[in-house]
């Protein structure tokens, strides 16, 4: 079988990254002429500057960005707990970053000042964190991870249902529905500022355990004896993954099914390897999402489109796919 | 290398599963691990392979074992573990090269000494011909021999293996235990985990009959293997005849209160 060799493939991506960036940038309500946009945004061009500058420039960042961030950690996952069906989710990263919304919300703390509802979230999503490594103990093993994680995602979701539920703010409901849609519209370079650091960090610290990944191909056993430290790599994987996935989640609500499709279509590409579907993963992620908003923005953009519901729509089929994938494979 | 415990207790959970073993494995020698199900052969594998957390002694070549780093440990004890479960479809020579992880630094390339390394595992398990084949498209022994492959290419002075020929063909049982047999006499220290006592008994140099978390004979196979301890260690009645090559073991019905229950 003849196949894309594998820096043709990271190529391919990051032209499609590139093309769908500029894309990004070009597109929107305001009617500016190609080279006029590119322009304003280096040369001061008065309201086209601001256009660019303050609208479609954090929206373009935030696409590649985010989609990166969560392609990379569900290549992670998967590869680290040897399932092809987990994300940053099943860690309860976007549950308890929700949290962390709501109680900005509803407290009123959100309305003080535009960063307090997503410093809530990451402060969430690191809470939850902290709580999922205390929980799955100092075991090597990632049904203990999986299941501390669902714990934590149960008990955040109930929490918010609760604190929903009590609110005297009628529009809180509202507003935290709109937020676990998702959505890159109308965020500022602040939250740029605000989310890029913490997914920095992520991304580097991620960097350095494609090797491990590769190893726990044949089990924790066998990696452990290759002499992974894997106790080590698992607080690694758990904590940069929430840094990155907390402070994606933290500025642009909860977007669903791209940490899971990314690695799963691009898996057959790569030969399997896990190490090599880290890199194609994030470019994957980073052109997914940014072609998920582009179809916001194109598709009804008078209708105010969720992220979260478009990437959601087109995911779901495919896990729909990957089930009956599994299950003809299992029958085997 | 030698490898020596002294006093190795295991426990996991409020079990204990190791109850203060004392072992040692001598260089070019060929060990055989042996005892029923649940007896702790597989856990001692992994406290040997220093991948259990454990107390007592553990000593590689003058050193005390937790003195190495993981990865010098993993370039002096390689470990071939009873799953031989691989969860991506990988290439053959994909996975053999996991067995050169310990020999590479971080972010380098494959080196020619990689490369060699992968090259003579093919050769010696004869994968040479589905190198390039992906593992979900192998058949179990061909799985059994990757994996074994992969052990050979992290060349490794100490070999460690739990259950090698476990759901092999007879042709394959004999060309794996070949292969330890063939280590073991360049210099290599070969302790593998068994169940077939006829096979233990010709192939090893000497056995290691563990019970209970306990080892309770170790040996030469004649003096280790006798009808009496089998009875009483594996609660059944066994033939044991010799032949110019070794002894034969033929279990032949459960005794005492194992046969009351079948019956």
């Amino acid at each position: 079988m003849s196949r894309l060799s594998f820096p043709a493939l990271l190529a391919l991506l990051a032209i499609l990254v590139a093309a769908l960036f500029v894309g990004s940038l070009l597109i929107g309500p305001s009617d500016l002429g190609i080279g006029r946009a590119l322009a304003a945004l280096f040369v001061d061009d008065g309201a086209a500057t601001l256009v660019m500058r303050e609208i479609r420039l954090p929206r373009a960042i935030l696409g590649v960005c985010v989609g990166a961030t969560l392609g990379l950690s569900g290549a992670v996952l998967q590869g680290w707990l040897r399932n092809p069906l987990a994300d940053a989710g099943v860690l309860g990263i976007g549950s308890s970053a929700a949290l962390g919304a709501v109680v900005a919300i509803v407290s009123g703390l959100a309305y003080l000042s535009p960063l307090a509802l997503p410093l809530s979230a990451l402060a969430g999503a690191g809470l939850a964190a902290i709580l999922v490594f205390a929980l799955a103990g100092r075991g090597e093993g990632g049904d203990s991870l999986i299941l501390a994680g669902v714990a934590v995602a149960s008990l955040t979701s109930a929490l918010t249902a609760l604190t929903l539920n009590l609110s005297a703010n009628p529009f809180a409901t509202l507003e935290i529905v709109f937020w676990t849609m998702g959505s890159l519209g109308d965020r500022s370079l602040d939250h740029v500022a605000l989310a890029l650091p913490f997914m920095a960090i992520g991304w580097l610290l991620l960097a350095g355990v494609g090797r491990s990944l590769d190893a726990m191909t044949l089990g924790a056993e066998t990696a452990s004896s290759l002499g992974l430290r894997l106790g080590r790599i698992r607080a690694i994987i758990l904590f940069s993954t929430a840094a990155a996935v907390g402070g994606a989640t933290a500025v642009t609500g909860v977007v669903g099914f791209v940490g899971l499709v990314v690695p799963h279509v691009l898996r057959p590409l790569v030969g399997s390897r896990p190490s090599r579907l880290m890199a194609a993963s994030a470019l994957g992620g980073a052109a997914l999402l940014t072609m998920a908003d582009l179809t916001v923005r194109l598709i009804l953009p008078s209708r105010d489109l969720k992220l979260g519901v478009v990437t959601a729509i087109v995911g779901a089929p495919f896990f729909f796919r990957l089930i009956l994938h599994e299950r003809r494979r299992l029958m085997r | 290398m030698i490898l020596t415990a002294h006093d190795l207790v295991v426990r996991l959970g409020d079990r204990t599963i190791l109850h203060g073993v004392d072992l040692r494995l001598e260089t070019g020698e060929f060990v055989g691990l042996i005892g029923p199900n649940g007896a702790g052969k597989s856990t001692l594998l992994r406290a040997l392979a220093g991948t259990l957390p454990r107390r007592g002694t553990l000593v590689l070549e003058d050193r005390p074992l937790a003195g190495y780093s993981v990865r010098e440990r993993a370039r002096r004890i390689g470990y071939l573990a009873q799953d031989r479960h691989v969860a991506w479809p990988l290439t053959v020579t994909e996975v053999v090269g996991l067995g050169r992880l310990p020999h590479r630094a971080p972010f380098s390339r494959e080196s020619d000494a990689d490369r060699l390394a992968v090259a003579r595992a093919l050769r010696i398990t004869r994968l040479e011909d589905l190198a390039g084949r992906r593992a979900d498209a192998l058949s179990g022994g061909e799985v059994a021999r990757m994996l074994l492959a992969r052990l050979i290419a992290q060349e490794t002075p100490v070999l460690l293996a739990d259950e090698p020929v476990a759901g092999l063909d007879p042709a394959h049982q004999l060309a794996t235990m070949q292969v330890f047999a063939d280590f073991a006499r360049a210099g290599h220290t070969v302790f593998a985990s068994l169940h077939d006592l006829t096979l233990a008994a010709r192939w090893c140099h000497r056995l290691v009959l563990m019970a209970g978390g306990r080892i309770v004979a170790q040996g030469p196979p004649e003096t280790v293997l006798t009808p009496e301890r089998i009875a009483e260690i594996y609660g059944i009645e066994a033939r044991v005849d010799r032949n110019a090559d070794g002894l034969i073991v033929v279990p032949l019905r459960l005794v005492g209160h194992h046969h009351k229950e079948a019956t």
